[in-house]
């Protein structure tokens, strides 16, 4: 269900006390904390869930028979059903803790390796993070498949009647993601999904831009993968999750070898573990993962309802008081956006604005954001981009389009 | 005679000291930036651009009797401004001078986190540039 802003009871002044770094000054100015679309803040809840681990219960899992591992095993696993439940996939076997998205995109495309021949083809879209194309365009190397694009228009909007006529009986595979990370667009993954599947492709959806703002279902998507991270949905760094359909998952081969990946070893012949197990070589960031719940449970906890109605109100004033500053270019225009704004202003290089907004303390990302494709597209160098997270405030808006104009006042 | 790197360094810490706050600095830094002899557009190619800077920058050297003389261009105007005081520093200098001299001056300017290595807009590889052509000429001298 959908929330008016004028709905929503939020105090986000009680949600930025869980967060600690939000009280920290950064060159003697109070921390504006504008990029989150790079990597989250972590509330409290999740740094106590990392403590506590290491404080009370330690060991290694899914052997040990001793009490601290099955207390470890159990919480490891645990943490894999919130997952579970959090993407609504129908069983826990589905859910593979990875190091992040990109190990996850990895793991996918190596697993296709022997699934695809030349002749076959593979699509993409124009406005990918590099770790959405670099795995495939290796895998394609590998394999002689060719790889298609989906153009976008100056909007930042995928054109779908171009993914209709790249589509073919001789597609396999369809990746591209749910959100942009340097536009914020919104994809219309529904009808990606549905279309791949009418000539038999499979989807991978790179969440991780997606997953903080918006809860999917991949049921309910019926799409065959979905990676995420944890640290851009105020879990740690170095985690992650993929989620495959089982089918699939069964299909593809184990990615890495080593320990916990297996059923029986001799030097003649190993046997490998079931699902998930078959793609968690060796231990696993189990403390990472016991926080990812944390962290899951903290932004449930708040709603994602609530977080989606709130962001939408502070992307639409942000970007309100940012267009009122003359020859300030948005790039990413769609009507369906995250609360992610990346800009130019006049010819002044995004670098310098970056430099003097840091100096206020406002932390925004400069460059091409992994995404140089897009960067090509629109003729620039890169963009400065703002992105926002639940935990920001108007005020703190209103001290970046303040900053900002300084930068340009300094730099013109 | 013109004056050593030293001496040159201390007349920039000096212009810098003058100055209360990062806003000042940075304004004068962009000043400064202004005054870059700028490098001739032939030069502006692949070969010549430094790697490590989150912006553009091109430098080309030249040897002039027996001092390098450097020219420069940046696309952001903060890292022309930082490329200018050092080739206020470096350039017309003997190779031997260049290769020798110590750049604490850049933290005495208030510039220091433009020092970290990790810095996407790669002061450090521009000093390591700049020392890199003295290391060259001075190789030919030798």
């Amino acid at each position: 269900m959908k929330l008016a802003a004028s709905d929503i009871k939020f105090d986000v002044e009680a949600v930025r006390k869980d967060f600690p770094i939000l009280s920290r000054q950064v060159n003697g100015q109070p921390l504006v904390y504008l990029d989150n679309a790079a990597t989250s803040q972590t509330p409290r809840q999740v740094i106590d869930a990392i403590v506590d681990y290491y404080s009370r219960y330690n060991a290694n899992i899914h052997r040990g028979v001793h009490s601290l591992s099955q207390e470890a095993t159990d919480a490891y696993e645990e943490a894999r059903l919130t997952v579970q439940k959090h993407f609504n996939a129908s069983q826990k076997e589905e859910i593979i803790f990875t190091a992040g998205t990109t190990h996850g995109i990895n793991l996918v495309a190596h697993g296709f390796t022997s699934l695809l021949k030349e002749g076959d083809e593979v699509i993409v879209s124009a406005m990918e993070h590099h770790s959405n194309i670099v795995p495939w365009q290796m895998l394609c190397e590998r394999t002689g498949a060719t790889m298609k694009v989906i153009p976008m228009n100056k909007d930042g909007v995928l054109e779908m009647d171009q993914y209709d006529a790249l589509l073919s009986e001789k597609t396999r595979l369809v990746f591209v993601n749910h959100v942009s990370n340097a536009l914020g667009t919104v994809n219309p993954i529904e009808e990606i999904i549905q279309k791949a599947h009418a000539v038999g492709a499979a989807v991978l959806l790179d969440g991780a831009q997606a997953a903080p703002h918006i809860k999917a279902d991949v049921q309910a998507l019926n799409v065959d993968f979905y990676v995420v991270s944890a640290h851009k949905m105020c879990g740690p760094t170095g985690v992650g999750v993929l989620y495959g359909k089982r089918a699939w998952l069964e299909k593809l081969p184990p990615y890495q070898g080593g320990g916990e990946m297996i059923e029986t070893v001799s030097f003649e012949k190993t046997t490998y573990a079931g699902l998930p197990h078959k793609f968690e070589a060796g231990t696993p960031n189990i403390a990472g993962g016991i926080a990812f719940a944390a962290a899951l449970d903290y932004m449930n906890g708040i709603g994602f309802e609530v977080i989606e109605a709130y962001e939408e109100e502070l992307l639409r004033y942000a970007t309100d008081q940012l267009l009122q500053i003359e020859g300030l270019k948005i790039y990413g225009q769609s009507r369906k956006k995250t609360a992610v704004i990346s800009f130019n202003i006049g010819d002044l290089h995004p670098y310098d604005i970056g430099t003097i907004v840091d100096k206020m303390g406002i932390a925004v990302r400069t460059g091409h954001h992994c995404a140089q494709p897009i960067m090509d597209f629109y003729g620039i160098p890169g963009t400065v981009r703002a992105s926002f997270s639940f935990y920001n405030t108007k005020e703190e808006v209103d001290v970046f389009v303040a900053a900002v104009k300084r930068a340009k006042q300094m730099l013109s | 005679m013109s004056n050593t790197i030293q001496q040159i360094q201390e007349e920039i810490i000096d212009e810098f000291s003058m100055f209360d706050d990062w806003m000042q600095r940075y304004e004068h830094m962009i000043e400064l930036g202004k005054s870059l002899p700028l490098i001739d557009e032939k030069y502006k190619i692949q070969e010549n651009l430094i790697k490590g800077c989150q912006s553009k920058v091109w430098v080309h050297a030249e040897m002039e009797d027996d001092k390098v003389v450097f020219t420069a261009d940046s696309d952001a105007i903060i890292t022309k401004g930082i490329i200018a005081i050092l080739i206020r520093v470096f350039s017309n200098q003997h190779p031997r001078d260049i290769i020798e001299a110590d750049t604490g001056f850049v933290d005495e300017i208030g510039l220091k986190e433009h020092l970290s290595p990790t810095r996407a807009n790669g002061l450090v590889s521009m000093i390591k540039q700049l020392k890199m052509y003295a290391v060259a000429y001075q190789t030919q001298l030798n």
